[in-house]
Parts: C-alpha cells; structure tokens; sequence
C-alpha cells in the first residue's frame, strides 16, 4: 500500500513502488485530468507539480514521490492567473495536451521573481500540441504572467 | 462528463423533465420540425438532426449530434441555435448527442453520422437556424397566450419574451412548458443577419472551462463499473502472422483473465492496465517476416517512382493535353513526392465497450457514429440500433478517429471476457500501427506556347487508397476520388476539388499504389500533398515563362472569384513584392477545398550552411464565406497552417524490415514552438455560400513554403520534408 499526497490530500493506493505515478494517479485516484501523451518524457501531456515544480509523471514511479507534495491540474487553482489567462485568450482546442501545459507554464510563472514571457516560451519546446494552439499558448503566457506580475502571485 | 445518452433515454428524459424540445428532421429532401416533447410515436420516420432544450431552470441545453475534437463544432452549433432562438448564451449548456440516424450528416457525400470534411458547421447552419426559429416564435405563442394579448405585440430578446405595453416579462424557463404544448411551426420567419448576437461574433468555447480544469472527459477517461482493460500484441510487419505466443505464461501475469487471438492480433485482457502490459510482455509473441521484410524508405520512394511509370487509370480529361504538349513551345516536367505521415493524435487510440446479449455500450473517442454502431454490432451480433455509441472528447482527430478498427477491437475484447472493457494503445502503437496519411508519387508536365500561355497540363499521380478499406465499391474503374482531392472534381460533391487553373488541355492520371501500409484521411486528407504539387509545379511554370507567381496563376483563374481574391489579400497583406534581405524569400500558393478558398503567403530564412530553413512568417487569407465564430476560424486555420508547416519541415515515418520503425516523438518529431511562426489570418468575406474551415489552412502552407525556398535560392526541392539533409544535397547539386 502506498500513500500518496495529491492536491493536498492523502490517498492510498494498492500498487507496487515502482508503479508509473502516472497511472496511479489516472487509474487508481481516478485523476484523470494529468494525460498520457507519450510514456517517454516527449511531449509534456502528463506534467504535474511535485513539491512546485513540473514534472513529467510518466517517467516517475510513485515510490519516487513518497513524501513530497503532489499537484495535479486538479489541484492548481480556479483563479491561477493560467488557468485564467487560457480561458481570456480561448487557448485549447481538444484541451488534451492543455493540462500538461498548463502545470508546465504555471510552475514557470509561480517562479519569484515572475520570468517574462518570453523566458517562459522559450522553455516550451519540450511540449506538443497537435491541434496548433502554439500561437495562443504563447498569448496565453503573455496575459498570465502580466495577471501575476500585477498580482503579485 | 457531458453523458451521452441513447435516443430512448434522451427522449424518456426529456418526456420526463417537460420542458420544450425541438426536432429538426434532416433529409435529402429538405427538413421537418417536429415537437419532440408532445409524442415519441411523433418522431417516427422523421429524421431529427440536432435537438436542444429548454427546460424550467431556465438552461438552453443543445444536443449536438458532430463529434467534438477541438475543432470548435459544439460552440459553432450552439451559437446558430442560440441566436436565432434569441436564447441568453450565458444559459446554454451543449451536450454530445447519442449515435443516431437523426444525426446524419447531410453532405450528400456521406449520409452517415460523421464529423469529417469540415462539413458541421456549413451542413447544419441552415437546419437550426430554422429549428431555432420555430422555438421562438412558439416561446413568444405561449406568452402572448399567458398574457391574453397579440403574438405580434410580444419580443423574444436574450432568453425573456416581453410585451413593452404592459411591461410584462417571462423567461424562457418560465415559458417552456406552455410553449412546449403547442404545435411546430414549419416556416418560422429567420432573423436578418444583421440582427445576429452571436453569429460571426468572436465567441469564447464552451468547453474551455472543463478542458482547463482537467475535468473534460476523453476516451482515455472513461471508468464504468468493473472495466477491465485490453491491450494487444501487434505484428511487427505488414502481414507478419504470429509464430508463437506463451498464453500460459501472460495467464500467470497476476490480472491476466484471457488471452485471445484476434484478426488485429492478440488480445490480453487483464484486470488492470498494468497487469494486461505485463501479461503481453510475457506472452512473448514471435510473428514472421511479413510480406515485404525488404521494406525501407528507400524500397517505398523506389515503389511509387516506378509505379508512376505503369499505366494509370484516367480521372479526368480535358481537351488533348497529349497533343497540346506535343506542339508547346516550351514544356517543363517535374516529378514530386510527399512522404507517408502519422496522425500521432496526443491522445493515443482507444476505446471501451461493453458488450452483454441484448445491447452494447461503447465509450468512445469517434468521429464516426454511424461506422461504430454498424462494427460494434457486426462483432457482437447485435443489430446497430442495439449499440449505444457515448462519443467522448477526443485528444484531436484529424480524420483518424473516424475508422472504427479501435472500436472493433474494444468489442472483441469485452465479447471474449463478458467484462466492459478498455482497449489501450501506447504512443509506440499508435504510431507504428496508424493508417498514416498516404505517401505519393506525381509527374507533371506542362506546356506553353510561344506567347507563355499555358496551353497542356498531364499530371499523373500515385497513391494508396483510403477507400480501399472503408468503402472498397466506391473504387471506380481504378481511380480512388478521395486520393485526388484537390486535383479532381467530385460527383454530386459541392465542395470543389478540381484544379482552378484555366488550361484547355489537362489530363489527370491515377494509380493506386500496390504498397502494403493502412492510409486514412490526415486534416484535409490528400488536398494537403495534391496541392504541394500542384502549387509547386505551377510556381516552377509561371518561372518558366518569365512571369510573376502571383500574376501567373491569377492570369490563370479568371472564372475563380474566390480564389483571385484570397490571393491578392494574402499578397497584399504580406507586402508581395516588397524585397526581402538575402537568404530569405517568399512564396505564395493558393487552394480550393470543402467550399473555402485560401491563400497563403510564407517568408522563410535559408541558412545555406547548415541547410536549416526558418519560416518567419506565414500570411493566410481565407473565404469561407460567413464566419460563424471569427475566432474559432482563426484558431482552425492557425492549426492547420501548423500541421502542414510540420509536415513541410519534419515529419516523415521511418520504415524498416518491412514494418514501422518510427515509435514516438523522439524518433516522429512534430512542430514544436520555438518552429512556429506568426501566422495572421485574414477573414475574407466574399463567397456567398458557407465553406468548411478545419481544414483548408493544410493545403497551401507546405507548397508556400517550398515556393519561398526557391524564392530564396533559386533552387527547386521537390519533396517533403524540407529537412536540413535535404536543403544540403539540392544545394549541393546546384
């Protein structure tokens, strides 16, 4: 049995330590919003925080995470200036890839002090959109980090 | 999640929760509205399309029969209907409609339930706007009844019908079941298109929200009580047949429960995804060499060049091109090649069924209802109606999810077990095993006479066939009609296919390839690679004969309104003409396809050492006629513009041994942003009828950018991708 603590709760899941935290999260804690995208640490669409910062939870196993904090899309906030700015700024598409992205530029705009924008694009490379929202992602960092810099968040 | 239910329970539900439900009845020869709340016998042999609702809560909710994979259909859809039903947009919800015959697609192309050819948004426009009418013009019946005064007297205005004399207001919700007794008018007046609230208004989706939260629900979502999941082991090789397989050891695998030998390969079904990846690696299967062991790239560029030399079937003919290249004073010959690409859907294929004696549930990403209920069926003997099909989100399409293979293979599963159950590709799966989007082989020959006139045109093309597997009949005489898209018109089709250019004599030529591999549409399906070469090939005349490209082809398109008018925008916008410093360049490519006429304009950067392009710069313009969300046609054209462009510099499968050696991204690379240039998009609003937008940005962008590569260097590349490799060896050769 393992513990896990996700979104600031503690859960418990019958998996073995060096079970994909992953697909822990999707299959056993029913977290499904963190997507599998690749497996491999290619494309970004399973990005979650772990103690702040993103990473990709494909390439993790759970045993790795024990102890540390966990933050699924789930769990970042309604009013994080990401999440906002993608609605002002319509990013998605399909949305699949969205999550992933959106914990990745949420961990880089958290950073203090707040990174322009165009530091935090050009650490995006790691991440794939197929529908083409690249031009609105890069919008969407824009008006996320002017929300936090104004907000101070 | 957004629960799709089976007509009976929609029509149960919405007997149940009275409010006013309307149904619009689609068929070939025009449309019925039928009041959906007054009888369920009522609605038998009509053919309702899309439905909405409005129930006492005051919510509008549509119930949109088209798939949703991020192309903006639910939002477009819902904004026809609340417009004209004078619906308050912050009240409408959208639901997915179930899989039924009243959600066909009416393009008389396909008559099936079916998100495909950019056709939602153009297909349906007419039919709800006039479904939509009807609910309003019965809310303000019901209100003026309630009030005791004249119908004419009463406005329906943002969801509340008002009678102004006396001051008396009453909302949608308050009205609906009232309205929802009377009956459906058939010729409700239309508002004036400049009357629109919604309709070509820039309007934020409706699925933003839960996609941003982490709460929208795809098919690699979906849980339903005691799932089990399927994974298969695949042959590594086109037509490799398995040698040998441990079923003993992957049933020692703890939640391995079956292990099964199907067409597709051999299924493990296991308790849980783990356990069923663990179980397929343990039953260690050993498969053949397949049919063509020997098969690499080079063996496929080898293969569609020398078939391009065997004799093709005619698609279309004009005059006698043979004849008028004959007696050209000049001619020009090219030969092209666009290679097989991969779909690589960021959500991989996958799908859950649960098959029992009497129904099936299917859970699945599908853009393709009608084809998943008919599969479904045939695999557990049920008749289709029996099927109910809950189409989920779905991790972007782009015409794979349309084939059912993924639906088959989740029914297998759940026969076999009796357990509902998931099917799971890995990425390595869904690329090694796509029905990629075809490679192909073309040769074009042109002539002008002694004035540069182009006088002949013969192109004869090569390619897999998509038809082959899905509708095998529609094959005439050798020539697939999806394959030449773009090149070729059509029948009873009103997208426009055929090349615009005016030549007198043009002749097209087709065959399919022999080649092994699974194709399927890929955004825009083969206008993408049509177009490459079409617009390529008329860059290389409109050079030989001295002329400018841009006056070239609008020399060449005096019929094509549509066409001439994107262009000059795209050229103006970008500054055509203007020069641009050394090393850079700029190209210009037009197309028609599924009713809009777009035109690109790319600027792009050749760094000669490293043969690395960079694209700066792209300029769309675009008539799709009426837009009915301004920003949705952005963001469609944008994507598409972003695929091609990845198709353009990147992508390209690797084979080997027979079979796919392309696994993920780090070996099938695709546009990452850093590549990804500005792209404006510039609405231009001169077709009278609708045209369709999630795919038209592909064809133009590739063939723009190859054009800006000459531009810049004076050197022609004929194929894709343009990638370093490639630059260096054709500048090499020059």
């Amino acid at each position: 049995m393992i513990s896990l603590n996700v979104n600031g709760k503690v859960y418990k899941a019958d998996v073995p330590a060096d079970a994909s935290l992953l697909w822990v999260l999707r299959d056993y804690l029913k977290l499904t919003g963190t997507k599998y995208g690749c497996g491999i640490g290619e494309c970004g669409a399973c990005t979650v925080h772990v103690n702040g910062k993103a990473e990709r939870s494909c390439g993790m196993t759970v045993g790795e995470v024990k102890g540390k904090k966990i933050t699924t899309i789930e769990g970042l906030p309604d009013d994080n200036p990401v999440k906002r700015a993608w609605i002002k700024e319509q990013v998605v598409q399909c949305g699949y890839c969205q999550p992933g992205i959106i914990m990745q530029v949420a961990a880089l705009v958290s950073q203090k002090p707040t990174p322009s924008a165009d530091q935090i694009i050009s650490k995006m490379d790691d991440v794939i959109c197929r529908c083409g929202t690249y031009p609105r992602i890069k919008k969407g960092i824009k008006t996320a980090v002017q929300m936090a810099r104004k907000e101070g968040k | 999640m957004k629960t799709s239910m089976s007509r009976r329970d929609f029509l149960k539900g919405s007997l149940a929760a009275t409010g006013l439900t309307i149904a619009v009845s689609v068929s070939p020869l025009g449309y019925r509205l039928v009041n959906a709340s007054q009888a369920k016998g009522a609605l038998k042999g009509f053919k309702p399309n899309v439905w909405y609702e409005i129930t006492p809560n005051n919510i509008v909710t549509t119930v949109i029969g088209s798939s949703e994979m991020g192309q903006g259909a639910h939002t477009a859809l819902s904004m026809i209907i609340a417009d004209e039903l004078e619906a308050d947009w912050k009240q409408v919800r959208v639901k997915q409609g179930p899989a039924a015959k009243e959600y066909i697609n009416p393009h008389p192309t396909l008559q099936l339930q079916i998100t495909v050819q950019s056709s939602s948004v153009r297909m349906f426009y007419e039919p709800l706007r006039k479904a939509a009418a009807a609910g309003r013009v019965m809310l303000v019946k019901a209100a003026a009844a309630r009030w005791g005064v004249a119908e004419s007297e009463c406005e329906a205005s943002k969801g509340t019908v008002t009678h102004k004399k006396s001051s008396r207001k009453s909302t949608y919700g308050e009205l609906c079941l009232e309205a929802a007794k009377l009956k459906v008018p058939q010729d409700a007046p239309l508002k004036k298109e400049a009357d629109f609230r919604y309709i070509g208004k820039p309007m934020a989706r409706l699925d933003t929200p839960a996609k941003v939260k982490g709460t929208a629900v795809y098919g690699l979502d979906v849980s339903v009580p005691d799932m089990h999941y399927a994974v298969f082991a695949r042959p590594p090789a086109y037509g490799a047949k398995p040698v040998s397989f441990d079923e003993k050891a992957a049933l020692q695998v703890k939640g391995v429960v079956k292990v099964v030998p199907a067409p597709m390969g051999i299924a493990v079904c296991a308790k849980s995804l783990d356990a069923a990846w663990k179980g397929r690696k343990a039953l260690d299967a050993k498969w053949d060499k397949g049919i063509l062991p020997q098969m690499d790239n080079d063996f496929i560029e080898k293969t569609l060049m020398e078939e391009l030399d065997k004799p093709g079937s005619k698609a279309m003919e004009k005059g006698d091109a043979n004849k008028a290249l004959e007696g050209a004073a000049k001619k020009i010959k090219s030969t092209y090649y666009v290679p097989y690409v991969a779909h690589t859907l960021m959500e991989p294929i996958n799908c859950t069924a649960y098959v029992r004696k009497d129904q099936c549930d299917v859970w699945a990403p599908t853009q393709g209802q009608t084809v998943a209920q008919l599969v479904a069926g045939e695999v557990s003997g049920l008749p289709p109606e029996k099927v109910n099909i809950h189409t989920t989100y779905m991790g972007c399409g782009l015409g794979r999810r349309a084939t059912p293979d993924f639906v088959a293979e989740a029914a297998i599963a759940s026969k076999v077990t009796g357990k509902p159950v998931k099917v799971v590709w890995t990425r390595e799966e869904d690329i090694k095993q796509d029905r990629f989007r075809s490679a192909t082989c073309q040769r074009v020959e042109a002539g002008l006479d002694g004035q540069g006139q182009l006088i002949g045109w013969y192109h004869k093309a090569v390619a897999g066939s998509i038809m082959k597997d899905i509708a095998p009949q529609a094959i005439k005489d050798g020539v697939d009609i999806m394959s030449l898209w773009g090149l070729v018109d059509v029948p009873v089709s009103p997208d426009g296919n055929r090349i615009l250019y005016e030549v007198p004599n043009l002749c097209i030529e087709f065959l399919i390839s022999g080649l092994p591999m699974p194709v399927d549409p890929w955004r825009s399906v083969q206008n993408g690679p049509n177009a490459f070469v079409t617009e390529c090939f008329i860059d290389e005349v409109a050079h030989a004969a001295g002329k400018d490209p841009l006056q070239f082809r609008l020399a060449l398109l005096k019929e094509s309104k549509g066409a001439q008018r994107v262009l000059q925008v795209a050229a103006d916008k970008a500054g055509w003409g203007k020069p641009l410093p050394k090393g850079q360049g700029r190209g210009i490519a037009q197309h028609h396809c599924f009713g809009t006429d777009v035109a690109a304009v790319a600027e792009v950067s050749v760094n000669e050492k490293d043969g690395h392009i960079k694209v700066n710069r792209m300029v769309l313009a675009v008539d799709c006629g009426l837009a009915v969300n301004p920003d949705g046609v952005e963001a469609q054209i944008q994507g598409g513009v972003i695929n091609a462009l990845s198709t353009a510099l990147k992508e390209e499968v690797r084979f080997a041994n027979g079979g796919v050696k392309s696994a993920n991204f780090n070996d099938y690379d695709v546009l990452r942003m850093s590549e990804v240039p500005d792209i404006e998009v510039h609405l231009v609003k001169g077709n009278d009828k609708m045209g369709g937008i999630g795919e038209p940005g592909v064809p133009p962008t590739a063939p723009a950018v190859a054009n800006a590569f000459f531009n810049a260097t004076g050197v022609r590349i004929r194929r894709i991708p343009l990638t370093s490799k490639v630059v260096l060896e054709a500048l090499k050769k020059t």
